[in-house]
């Protein structure tokens, strides 16, 4: 057993593990202590320790000055007061000096009702700004398309440094400046634009107010949904059906795909498609190509390309080895080319009319839909993409009460999907795909136990050995970048010892995706998605994307060969290497 | 051997540098080279000797005549009066501005009277560019001695016994710091130097370092065998390029003679030193800062625990001394502890080194005994206020120190005297302030300095000290109101009860001081709209915009009476 101590918060002795900060030894004793800047990612095993707030400020007895609880470590006997008028004055003293330099404008915030320093003025009872002076103005930098960053709004609590730096080890946010002018923002407080940020979202998920926000493509939405000259298609991700029902006050884990279907056509969409069928269609394509590449001696290991924060990070940070990726299109962008070629030749619609609009639990999915080189006959294969939480906004805006809608279905013919194409949404579940069907062709069978279960789980790095024919098949899995970087390493030095590696920029996946409902870290959040789509998986009655009969169709009557020409045409892209800011 | 009749000890500090000490050495050598006396006498460019005040120095041994104000163009007088003929030269000869009397001797003029040399005790004396001359004067016989005859516990004893403290403004026991660092064991350990000194007009670190680098590379690798360190880093400020020069020539000369590298001694202790430099930010010398600027990352302080001893750079165990500090273990080693102690105060031992400066007659370096009073230093050594003004306070502690009043001159001064009157012994920073300083615009400069200062990393000290310089800005406009004055206190209690590191837990000090000494000061710019001292500007115009509306008002109103 771990070496017990006895501390006395607020008159009240309990009894805690050594390592305890006063934070974790008040919340044994019950006692609340309000925290900004603190931020515990307990499953990645980092801790934001800046303790550069202050709002946790708690007398100590013998100690001359108050002590930050989040960063402040016990020891025995220790005696610790959080509700003396000395300590609940420098609580609410840090909020106000805080709000001194910080735009009041919350009613039309991005964040407001979400905003950590709100919620806090409002529970440390601030009813004036005692210190009002100077404030310092920066312009708000947009130039991504991707994320926002608006510096003013920035209360220095240096989260998405930590997400930045150690969990993903990008390495763009530090601080700049000194003073009162300090702020948190990449070398030389560069355009985000210019810098090699992969646009994760994993700094704008962690953030406690709005200086760190998705752009916001909802009016876009609006307005191509009320041009009657447009044929608007939409498609969502396998994330989104699984975390869209926590912004309308269900349970972290609420399966919600046939209200998901329904609200969507409520809004007007012409079509509503799955990007669970572009995802069969990925691994149809990335199958073969995994397969080509181990009877042909090819590149290997091979990594998947799904995510394209993934893919811009080894663009910017491992340029030397940008021909490893899998050449396979992002399943949103697939089922985007599919929808203005072979839809729109099926229908007779002139693929110029079309928009497509991505509902993804991802930022950077904002940013890949401008890549150039994904471009089909010099129109983009998707228009707009908006988050998860830019369409619960839009859900709420419409005023669709969601928990009353029924369960519908996606349209014909590109919103069929598989359990296969599912288990996208999280940590394991491309490879877990793709694997399915790579057996299915290797050894000619029909595999009835589909669930590759040592392949699953929420740690970063995982891996597992699949034997198909008498073939090891050695699979690295990743997820969060710095775990990328490791394999990537590896790779690097040639001692990588995988056959195809599976890689997710964000911490469990697209399930815990810079787009979606904020958790804050709470990673039973993250947990329960993952249940819930292998819970979706488990309700399909086909789980193999190979078994998807309108992919197959479209391959038939459309596509001709899988990883043929014009699949190589249509389905498959290439990537260049990138300066690193 | 050479055998030299007269030494000519020309100080070569940065202050008598730049008054042209470097000229006066090649002056003075060609003129000996002329008359033929290159072969009697020596000329060599020592570290400061402190009285900076009245450089270029220079002073003959062994006839003990100590010349100031020294031009190039006095070498050759000089040389023919007193080289040859035995004369002084009566002109270059300090005079004590009260008596009026030509004083010949160092240990009679006033300045030097009451100090007590232990850190300085080889500045002025050796040329800091020649190890030979440092070893002479017992140098590297104490790291000799821990080596061979002391074991680290012995060692680590001896500083404990000596009880001396940090002399970088925290006090904190330098033994008991090498033992922390000591019993964290690692299989790697760090000895950093703190030379980023950095409040205002102090040199204190600057001139030990260029007036006898080996001292502190001695003790640093003293520390290194106490703690178990192989490796010690000088962090030091860029803009010191003197310093820099001497410790790059006496780590060189060091290594050269095996006082540096593998095998020290002929032990089995292996340690050497590397320089760091920092870019000049007052935040790099709080330790944890000053680790993280090492390491490459941004100067900003970490929260503590864990303390360096643990965790420090690199993660390692790291015991982070300042320079003045490290001066002192050579002695303390060689003389024993009892010595030592029975220099300065039960609870501050030995001496301090003081960069006087404001508005004292002898502005310089001065090392005095702890439990001095502040008089003696100010009156006695200091030789009063210039233009026999009226002192109106004392500032120690650098930017984050507090202002003294006259009332307080007495006390004997340590580290804890002084925290009690609301300032600090900080890093030796001592301003002298007369009836002409404002001392609200006085506090403004501090917090301007601050505030520029902080890192930016922790809410009191990034939003807070710039509320207080606002606040006080506002006062010295003319706009400010008696609540601001509770404001200031209010705000600046909680700056100090609520910041991460030294810096903002001290920044307030110069607001709080003052308005708890001259708050006399503080409501006549208030309630008055008056600057006594006539520092404020705006305050003046405020004075005159009130004057001209008056004269409108009064005209308006005979203009009224005339039409009536």
């Amino acid at each position: 057993m771990k070496e017990q101590v006895k501390v006395t918060i607020n008159g009240k002795e309990v009894t805690v593990p050594r390592e305890y900060t006063i934070l974790n030894a008040a919340v044994e004793a019950g006692v609340r202590i309000p925290t900004l800047c603190h931020l515990d990612l307990h499953d990645l095993k980092m801790v934001n320790r800046t303790a550069s707030c202050r709002v946790c400020m708690v007398e100590v007895e013998g100690r001359p000055n108050l002590a930050p609880a989040c960063a402040t470590p016990i020891n025995d006997g220790m005696v610790i007061r959080t509700d003396t008028l000395r300590a609940i004055k420098g609580r609410r003293m840090a909020v106000e000096l805080l709000l001194s330099n910080h735009p009041t404008d919350c009613l039309i915030c991005p964040k407001n009702l979400q905003c950590e320093l709100q919620a806090l003025a409002h529970e440390l009872n601030v009813r004036e700004i005692n210190f009002s002076g100077a404030m310092n103005e920066f312009h708000i930098d947009s130039s991504s398309q991707a994320l926002v960053k608006y510096q003013s709004k920035c209360i220095l609590c240096r989260r998405c440094e930590t997400a930045c730096n150690e969990v993903q080890t990008c390495g763009i946010l530090s601080a700049l400046n000194r003073g009162f002018e300090t702020v948190v923002g990449p070398a030389f407080n560069l355009p985000m634009v210019d810098t090699s940020c992969t646009y994760c979202g994993q700094c704008v998920a962690v953030c406690p107010t709005a200086a760190l926000t998705e752009v916001n493509h909802v009016p876009k939405v609006w307005e191509t949904l009320n041009n009657p000259k447009k044929y608007v298609v939409v498609q969502t991700a396998p994330a989104i059906r699984v975390a869209l029902g926590e912004l309308f006050g269900m349970e972290a884990g609420t399966i919600v795909t046939g209200k998901l279907a329904a609200a969507l056509r409520r809004l007007g969409f012409d079509q509503v498609f799955d990007t669970d069928y572009g995802a069969d269609v990925t691994i149809i394509e990335e199958a073969k190509e995994l397969m080509n590449r181990l009877e042909n001696n090819g590149r290997l290991p091979m990594l998947t390309s799904c995510c394209p924060a993934w893919v811009s990070f080894i663009e910017h940070q491992f340029p030397d080895l940008v021909d490893v990726p899998s050449t396979c299109k992002s399943p949103h962008i697939m089922l985007g080319t599919l929808t203005k070629t072979y839809f729109a030749e099926k229908n007779n619609i002139d693929p110029a009319d079309i928009v497509m609009v991505s509902i993804m639990p991802c930022i950077a999915k904002k940013a890949e839909a401008a890549r150039t080189e994904l471009a089909i006959d010099d129109h983009d294969n998707v228009d707009i993409v908006i988050t998860t939480r830019e369409f619960g906004a839009m859900l709420k805006e419409a005023g669709i009460d969601f928990d009353k809608l029924p369960d519908e279905d996606f349209d014909n013919p590109l919103g069929e999907s598989t359990g296969a194409s599912i288990i996208f949404g999280t940590t394991g579940g491309v490879i877990e795909a793709a694997v399915r069907t790579v057996h299915d062709w290797m050894t000619g069978e029909d595999l009835e136990d589909v669930e590759f279960t040592a392949l699953r789980g929420i740690e970063g790095l995982r891996e597992a050995t699949v034997d198909i024919n008498g073939q090891e098949i050695r699979i690295g899995i990743a997820n969060g970048l710095g775990n990328a970087r490791q394999l990537l390493e590896e790779v690097r030095s040639g001692e990588s010892k995988y056959h195809a590696i599976e890689i997710m920029a964000c911490p469990g996946g697209c399930i815990g995706g810079g787009g979606q409902p904020y958790h804050y870290g709470n990673d039973e959040v993250v947990k329960k998605r993952q249940q819930a789509i292998y819970e979706e998986d488990r309700r399909k009655t086909v789980r193999k994307s190979h078994h998807n009969k309108e992919v197959m169709k479209m391959y038939e009557d459309y596509m001709g060969e899988p990883y043929g020409e014009k699949a190589h045409h249509l389905l498959h892209t290439s990537y260049s290497p990138k300066e690193r800011i | 051997m050479k055998n030299t009749r007269l030494h000519m000890l020309v100080c070569g500090g940065t202050g008598c540098e730049s008054q042209g000490s470097d000229k006066l050495v090649n002056a003075l050598n060609l003129v000996l080279d002329k008359y033929g006396y290159k072969e009697e006498v020596t000329v060599v460019k020592t570290g400061c000797f402190g009285f900076c005040e009245k450089g270029p120095i220079v002073k003959v041994q062994p006839d003990d005549i100590f010349y100031v104000e020294v031009k190039p163009k006095d070498a050759k007088r000089i040389v023919e009066e007193h080289v040859i003929k035995g004369r002084k030269v009566e002109d270059l000869l300090y005079v004590e501005p009260n008596e009026e009397e030509k004083l010949e001797k160092q240990h009679d003029m006033p300045f030097y009277k009451k100090q007590h040399r232990i850190a300085l005790r080889n500045c002025g004396l050796i040329n800091p560019e020649d190890i030979e001359e440092y070893i002479a004067v017992d140098g590297y016989l104490a790291l000799g001695t821990c080596l061979t005859e002391k074991t680290p516990e012995e060692v680590i004893e001896l500083v404990k016994q000596s009880g001396l403290r940090g002399r970088g403004g925290g006090g904190f026991p330098t033994g008991f710091k090498w033992e922390l660092t000591y019993r964290n064991k690692n299989d790697l350990k760090f000895i950093i130097c703190n030379a980023d000194e950095g409040d205002p007009g102090a040199f204190m670190d600057r001139s030990i370092l260029e007036g006898d680098p080996h001292s502190v590379l001695e003790a640093m690798a003293i520390a290194g065998y106490a703690i178990g360190a192989e490796k010690g880093y000088i962090y030091i400020r860029a803009e010191y390029p003197l310093a820099i020069h001497r410790l790059n020539v006496a780590i060189d000369q060091a290594r050269e003679l095996g006082l540096l590298g593998t095998n020290l001694f002929g032990t089995d202790f292996n340690f050497d030193v590397e320089l760091k430099y920092g870019a000049g930010a007052f935040v790099c010398g709080e330790e944890t800062a000053l680790i993280n600027s090492v390491e490459g990352g941004r100067g900003e302080p970490n929260a503590k625990p864990p303390f360096p001893a643990e965790s420090g750079l690199w993660n390692k165990p790291t015991c982070v001394n300042n320079v003045e500090t490290f001066a002192n273990v050579p002695p303390i080693i060689l003389q024993g502890p009892e010595w030592f102690g029975s220099v300065g105060t039960e609870k501050s031992k030995g001496t301090k080194v003081f960069a006087l400066a404001g508005k004292v007659n002898n502005v310089g370096l001065v090392e005095v005994p702890m439990g001095i009073s502040l008089r003696d230093i100010i009156f006695e050594i200091g030789g009063g206020i210039r233009g026999g003004k009226k002192l109106k306070a004392v500032q120690t502690g650098g930017p984050s120190g507090g202002c003294i009043p006259e009332k307080d001159l007495d006390i004997p001064i340590d580290y804890d005297s002084l925290k009690s009157i609301g300032s600090m012994m900080g890093s030796g920073g001592m301003i002298v302030m007369d009836e002409d300083d404002c001392m609200v615009n006085i506090s403004k400069f501090y917090l301007e300095f601050t505030e520029e200062e902080s890192c930016g990393k922790c809410t009191p000290c990034r939003v807070g000290n710039k509320r207080l310089h606002e606040i006080l800005t506002k006062i010295t406009n003319g706009d400010g109101t008696l609540e601001d004055l509770d404001r200031l206190v209010s705000l600046g209690e909680y700056i100090k009860d609520n910041s991460l590191c030294g810096l903002g837990q001290t920044s307030p000090n110069p607001v709080l001081s003052t308005l708890k000494y001259f708050r006399d000061e503080y409501i006549e710019h208030v309630v008055h709209k008056n600057c006594p001292a006539g520092v404020c500007k705006g305050i003046k115009r405020k004075q005159k915009e009130m004057k001209q509306q008056e004269l409108k008002e009064q005209k308006q109103k005979e203009k009224e009476i005339q039409l009536h």
